[in-house]
């Protein structure tokens, strides 16, 4: 959330269906499935060219020489697509292979995974257990922890990253993966026990219950039961946490730096400021960063959206 | 180039199985303590990791901000209020603050206003093209800020005077005789910050329609058959038939998005970093946590924005409650 969204703020309001009827009088068609009218078809047509025209640029540059970048506008290139020496996969190979552009994107990229991958499932596994703990377990402080639980989810990271950066340089871990992996799996815990909790009490009690009868322990009850019947829930935090990791900037740029272990968010940023030698690597930098959460996003849409209906959206 | 992956390899298993045995182990601790003890202990087993985690990551950290909210730069000395004395007497500041306010008035209404309109429009058409638009402007969310800057570039980008205009609003501005206009210096009327609120409302739009169109789509439809039956038009209908009901889904999304404007930060430093009077809270705490090492000044930044966010806080904790109350 993308990265800017941070939390959501309870359940959306489902509309009750208790407002009066009423008398008789004329029907008129003018919504509903298919009944758009030709002005707002061009309408929505209009906006989803101006949405993705942008994003189109983008691709067009990155495969245009430095010449053709700078001597025309991409657009230059949707009218003449067949001139073919403005074309190019070079800008793609100097940035993954941190050639001319002095910035390897190619290592950025495969720390942005390094980084993302273990931020994402560690804490789907301990949010899983505290859920649990919070849904069908009895303790004292139980409802108290679970309220600030749901202040912190509004709460920015940004009250974590001064004594933090403190505390990890007295540690010697600035600059190391752990630092990363374990900020976000501090910040991504309220998020991921409050979707974990809110899925697994809509769950069927009697299920939990008859495990109990047979001499299931929590633990067993956990893993064959809870977590299988949880994967939904689970699958939308895990959409959620990828995609806030992955395009965080701020948490990579303060812990990370823009050593070798840099991801690709900071090193495309670092680009950004180019102006001579390695700027014509900007557009592919960008979509190098951008393909993965894209492709994520595509691919597990249905979870993202069940997650975000389920009152929770950081990103 | 293998070593790295082996290493990237090894430490998703190193994080993930160490993950695991921690549980088991606690598991068998508490197994351990027989019976009686067993039940007490087994919930704090299951949820210390993450109230640990929460506690050393997030509470223990804001306590320690505010702390150093009344300490000097380098947090070795207290120095009282001067911190928020220094910063809310600085014009420089008050312009940052000035800036933040026009992103938070700005962004979250025209969000939510874009969302509905659009999640009206589309829930007119074919469910094809209906799919087809909402995933069309629901990507951009995927897209990280400084993705979305560099996607920007190739509208907002300014070549001097004379060379060939690389970016499309210059180039659209070329046609009309005017420009070149280097966009993101041009903070008359605050123009740069608008140009980079259009960034960010282009990357949350899909966010306020994909939730606005589901609350729309679950209006029961005799609501609005008994609207029309009474002679109401499509603008008194929606108004005061759809709005009202899907008017909690409104106040979510508007707040989620509220929170995330308040911090917005990636798209101004991408851009501008702060410069062209474009500055923006959370990019000035970053300024002066990492390149000034001033901690008393970010920590003061971080204790006004949770501050800020305290309204919010309560509306969330008093939304849950009644929310678990109607359970």
């Amino acid at each position: 959330m993308t990265s800017n969204i941070q939390i959501g703020t309870g359940t959306p309001q489902m509309p009750d269906d208790n407002v009066p009827a009423a008398k008789l009088k004329v029907s008129k068609e003018g919504s509903g499935q298919g009944s758009a009218s030709p002005l707002v078809r061009i309408f929505l047509g209009l906006l989803c060219v101006v949405w993705v025209i942008p994003v189109l640029g983008l691709l067009i540059s990155s495969f245009r020489t430095r010449d053709a970048q700078l001597s025309s506008g991409w657009w230059s290139a949707i009218a003449n697509p067949f001139d073919a020496t403005q074309w190019t996969v070079a800008n793609y190979v100097n940035a993954l292979g941190g050639g001319e552009g002095g910035v390897n994107m190619g290592q950025a990229f495969i720390n942005s995974f390094i980084v993302t991958v273990p931020a994402t499932v560690i804490p789907i596994l301990i949010a899983a257990f505290a859920a649990y703990a919070f849904t069908f377990m009895e303790w004292k402080g139980r409802d108290v922890f679970f309220v600030v639980i749901v202040g912190l989810l509004v709460v920015p990271n940004q009250v974590a990253l001064v004594p933090l950066l403190k505390i990890y340089s007295q540690l010697g871990m600035n600059n190391t993966f752990p630092a990363v992996w374990l900020a976000h799996i501090g910040f991504g815990m309220p998020l991921a026990i409050y979707i974990f909790r809110g899925y697994m009490a809509t769950l069927p009690m009697a299920v939990i219950e008859s495990a109990k009868i047979d001499g299931a322990s929590h633990f067993t009850t956990f893993w064959r039961l809870i977590i299988p019947m949880s994967v939904p829930a689970l699958a939308s935090f895990a959409i959620f946490q990828f995609l806030w990791v992955w395009n965080d900037l701020l948490v990579a740029l303060i812990f990370l730096g823009r050593g070798d272990n840099t991801i690709a968010t900071v090193a495309l940023q670092g680009l950004q400021g180019q102006t001579g030698q390695g700027r014509e690597l900007i557009p592919s930098a960008g979509f190098i960063t951008i393909i993965v959460p894209i492709l994520v996003f595509l691919a597990l849409q249905r979870y993202f959206i069940r997650g975000m209906t389920s009152g929770a959206v950081k990103g | 180039m293998a070593i790295k992956f082996l290493n990237a390899i090894l430490a998703i298993i190193g994080g993930i199985g160490g993950a695991m045995i921690l549980f088991w182990i606690l598991n068998k601790l508490a197994e351990a303590t027989g019976r009686k003890w067993e039940d007490r202990i087994k919930p704090y087993a299951f949820a210390g990791p993450a109230i640990l985690a929460i506690a050393v990551y997030l509470i223990y950290p804001a306590v320690q901000t505010i702390q150093y909210s009344f300490a000097n730069a380098d947090s070795t000395g207290y120095v009282g209020f001067q911190n928020y004395i220094d910063l809310l007497t600085a014009n420089d500041f008050l312009a940052v603050l000035f800036n933040n306010l026009l992103w938070i008035i700005i962004v979250p209404a025209l969000t939510v206003v874009l969302g509905l309109g659009v999640a009206v429009l589309t829930d007119r058409l074919n469910p094809r093209g209906e799919k087809l638009t909402k995933t069309l402007i629901f990507l951009p969310m995927a897209i990280s800020m400084v993705g979305a800057a560099t996607i920007w570039r190739s509208i907002y980008e300014f070549q001097p005077t004379g060379t060939p205009q690389t970016g499309l609003l210059n180039a659209i501005a070329g046609l009309f005789g005017s420009g070149p206009f280097a966009w993101y210096q041009i903070s008359t009327l605050h123009l740069n910050s608008l140009l980079l609120m259009v960034i960010l409302i282009w990357t949350q739009v899909g966010y306020s329609l994909v939730l606005l169109s589901s609350a729309i789509k679950a209006v029961p439809e005799d609501t609005v058959e008994a609207g029309r039956i009474d002679g109401a038009g499509e603008r008194r209908i929606f108004f005061s038939i759809i709005v009202p009901q899907i008017w909690g889904t409104v106040i979510t999304v508007f707040i989620t998005v509220l929170i995330g404007v308040m911090k917005v930060f990636d798209v101004v430093l991408v851009t501008t970093n702060g410069g062209f009077n474009t500055d923006v809270v959370a990019r000035r705490f970053y300024f002066e946590l990492f390149s000034d090492g001033n901690n008393g000044y970010a920590a003061t930044i971080v204790v006004l924005l949770m501050v800020a966010i305290i309204p919010v806080l309560i509306y969330q904790v008093r939304h849950f409650k009644a929310e678990e109350a109607a359970r």
